[in-house]
């Protein structure tokens, strides 16, 4: 007996979304270094090294990052509960009754809007338990936080 | 008891008051004198207008607070929604016969909340056996509406609760579950209470001693102790301080526990509620509804387990967030005996169960687990030591550090038999930690979710971190690195139904 993954997949534009936004933390680790390593007193090795180094790491991060995510990233809303899987080297799934949501949002920040993504959350009465299901395609958004304001509407007392 | 704000408010405005006189002093010959009288008189005009300024009043629907003279501010509070009573006493409250009522209301953004300053002592405890009771009786609907929301979970407390409130609506009946014994105070140097307190009492001192400006070599009894320790040996002087720190430790310790703690009863009252007094100088009495509780934890810190010793607090919901100084588990038994602090959770959770229950160990890859972890951060010390040696620090560190070893080893044993969970009777158990071992009960109809981590070593060693989400305590109670195995089977115990959607029998891709 096994925990299955949640039918759903993200949207596939999650991929470059994960990417760009990844990019700019390495940016500013490769242009410090490069800013240390301009100083002549420094070792030959350590000024080529290191910055070349951060390059592959920065690539290694870059590509295998959001494919690992957007193959994880998965999430499924049935009769009775949502469940989400995320992350990539640690993995995390949420699964909450419906009657214990007590809200859901949507939210779509700059970069998100950018490449047409939203994410949901989804929150219980716990402070340990938001689902959040990011990359979303942003039809899928508005009909999963439609259906879910639906279903939690008719679920009665204060869902602790 | 008009005299409890004067009092304290003149206390506050000392130095106000200091400054107005010296004022008073040097600004004219004699003219001025006028000015520090006056300053104490308007501070005691102040705080009686705002005693007889102050007005409660409880109406079926509301608890009404209302105060100022020139701003008049009211406060209302639904009476349904009073989810705490808090009485509490200061010396000075009690030599007046004096006491302070907190009403609780669970609302995050408290500004100073309900809060009545010196009603009488009969005044407050009325005041709170009406205001519980009535809580109790609007939120019985509340509480049948709960359960009868399909819970999957057997509800065995709020059962019993329901029966009895039929029972009995009208009297009630008091049940003692714990009291102090002062035996107990034997427990309070093997708690950090009492370090806590040295270090704190050590740094304000050295700060005085800096800000004032006086080295600690011209005190004349310091003078006189450095003088001594310069005349002996090190070993004896590191004996002596050492024997003088434990002295002074104990000493903190047990006054603290004892000034907390004296007179610590816990007691159950039939309308639904648990009731906690305790204190010496300040007393305390806190009441935490029962349709509130979810669960117990059961703290068993190493030195404290060491002497067969555990404290005890609530889960429950509604309380104030973690910030406050009770936060959302509240204390319900200081350090005492381990079987005290069993018997006492089971008395309050209904069920000896969950206290007793053998636990499902979580097999051989947790254990390897525990080890490593353990013997990765000896290996990283013992590496930094030898580099530091290389670079010319003296040569003991590296021995200091290969001692660090079967330190190590022993507590990644430790953790690992710390390690267990179970279902038993409707909560869900676990426990974890070594320096800090803990049992967390909690009822299963408290789950609002599951959270189910691995991550990449625990994926390739088949383990999970199960988290169980609720609305009370800490919010999360994890089962740390259980086999998937047994991971599945305890949530589905649990929390009947929830997981049913999502199982596959396939041997599919494991998370």
């Amino acid at each position: 007996m096994l925990l299955r993954d949640p039918v759903h997949l993200v949207s596939p534009r999650a991929v470059a979304y994960w990417t760009v936004r990844a990019l700019p933390l390495w940016i500013i680790v490769l242009a410090a270094e490069l800013f240390w390593s301009s100083s002549p007193r420094d070792h030959f090795a350590v000024r080529i090294v290191v910055p070349a180094l951060t390059v592959v790491l920065a690539a290694a991060h870059l590509i295998v990052m959001p494919r690992w995510r957007f193959r994880v990233h998965r999430w499924e809303v049935t009769s009775t509960a949502v469940y989400t899987q995320s992350g990539w080297l640690r993995q995390e799934r949420r699964i909450a009754p419906l009657s214990r949501v007590q809200t859901v949002d949507t939210e779509r920040g700059p970069l998100e809007q950018l490449f047409m993504l939203a994410n949901v959350t989804v929150t219980t009465a716990s402070a340990a338990g938001p689902l959040r299901i990011h990359g979303l395609d942003r039809t899928t958004a508005e009909a999963l936080v439609a259906e879910l304001t639906e279903v939690t509407s008719h679920s009665q007392g204060d869902a602790t | 008891m008009l005299l409890v704000h004067p009092v304290r408010e003149l206390g506050q405005a000392v130095p106000a008051l200091v400054g107005l006189v010296l004022a008073g002093r040097a600004m004219g010959e004699g003219q001025t004198w006028w000015l520090g009288p006056a300053g104490v008189a308007v501070v005691v005009a102040v705080s009686v207008l705002r005693w007889m300024t102050t007005r409660y009043r409880i109406t079926p629907e509301q608890v009404q607070l209302r105060t100022g003279l020139l701003r008049r501010k009211t406060i209302a509070a639904a009476a349904d929604r009073v989810r705490s009573v808090d009485v509490t006493a200061s010396a000075l409250h009690r030599v007046l016969g004096l006491a302070k009522v907190e009403i609780g209301t669970g609302s995050h953004h408290r500004g100073r909340g309900l809060e009545l300053d010196s009603l009488t002592e009969a005044q407050a405890a009325a005041l709170r056996a009406e205001l519980l009771h009535r809580g109790m009786a609007a939120s019985q609907d509340t509480a049948r509406a709960t359960s009868l929301r399909a819970e999957p979970c057997a509800v065995a407390v709020a059962g019993d609760h329901d029966t009895q409130l039929e029972d009995d609506p009208g009297s009630d009946q008091e049940t003692e579950l714990a009291r102090m014994d002062p035996r107990w105070v034997r427990f309070a140097p093997f708690t950090m209470s009492g370090v806590l307190g040295a270090a704190a009492i050590l740094g304000i001192g050295s700060r005085l001693l800096n800000q004032s400006g006086v080295s600690p070599g011209d005190v004349g009894p310091i003078r006189g102790g450095l003088d001594y320790v310069e005349r002996n040996p090190i070993w004896l002087d590191v004996l002596q301080g050492l024997a003088v720190l434990v002295v002074f430790v104990t000493v903190l310790s047990i006054g603290g526990y004892a000034v907390s703690y004296w007179g610590f009863r816990l007691t159950r009252h039939s309308h639904g509620s648990l009731h906690i007094t305790r204190g010496l100088l300040t007393t305390r009495d806190i009441s935490i509804e029962e349709r509130r509780l979810r669960g117990v934890e059961l703290a068993e810190p190493l030195l404290l387990r060491a002497v067969h010793a555990a404290r005890l607090s609530g889960i429950t919901t509604g309380l104030k967030s973690r910030s406050g100084a009770d936060g959302g588990s509240s204390m319900f038994l200081p350090p005492a005996p381990r079987s005290v602090a069993r018997q006492v959770a089971a008395a309050i959770l209904r069920d000896p169960a969950p206290v007793e229950v053998a636990l499902t160990a979580h097999g051989p890859a947790a254990r390897r687990r525990r080890f490593v972890r353990a013997l990765l951060v000896a290996l990283v010390l013992i590496v930094a030591a030898g580099l530091a040696v290389l670079r010319g620090a003296p040569q003991w560190l590296v021995w200091a550090a290969v001692v660090i070893v079967p330190a190590a080893v022993m507590l990644a044993e430790d953790r690992y038999r710390s390690l267990g969970h179970a279902v038993a009777g409707s909560f869900l158990v676990t426990r974890a930690g070594s320096l800090y071992r803990r049992r967390d009960v909690l009822q299963c109809e408290g789950i609002i979710g599951w959270n189910v981590r691995q991550t990449f070593f625990q994926r390739r060693a088949g383990l999970a971190t199960l988290t169980a989400t609720t609305a009370a305590g800490r919010q999360r109670y994890a089962v740390r690195d259980v086999p998937l195995g047994l991971a599945l089977p305890l949530a589905r115990r649990a929390v009947p139904g929830l997981l049913d959607d999502f199982l596959t029998l396939a041997p599919g891709r494991q998370l």
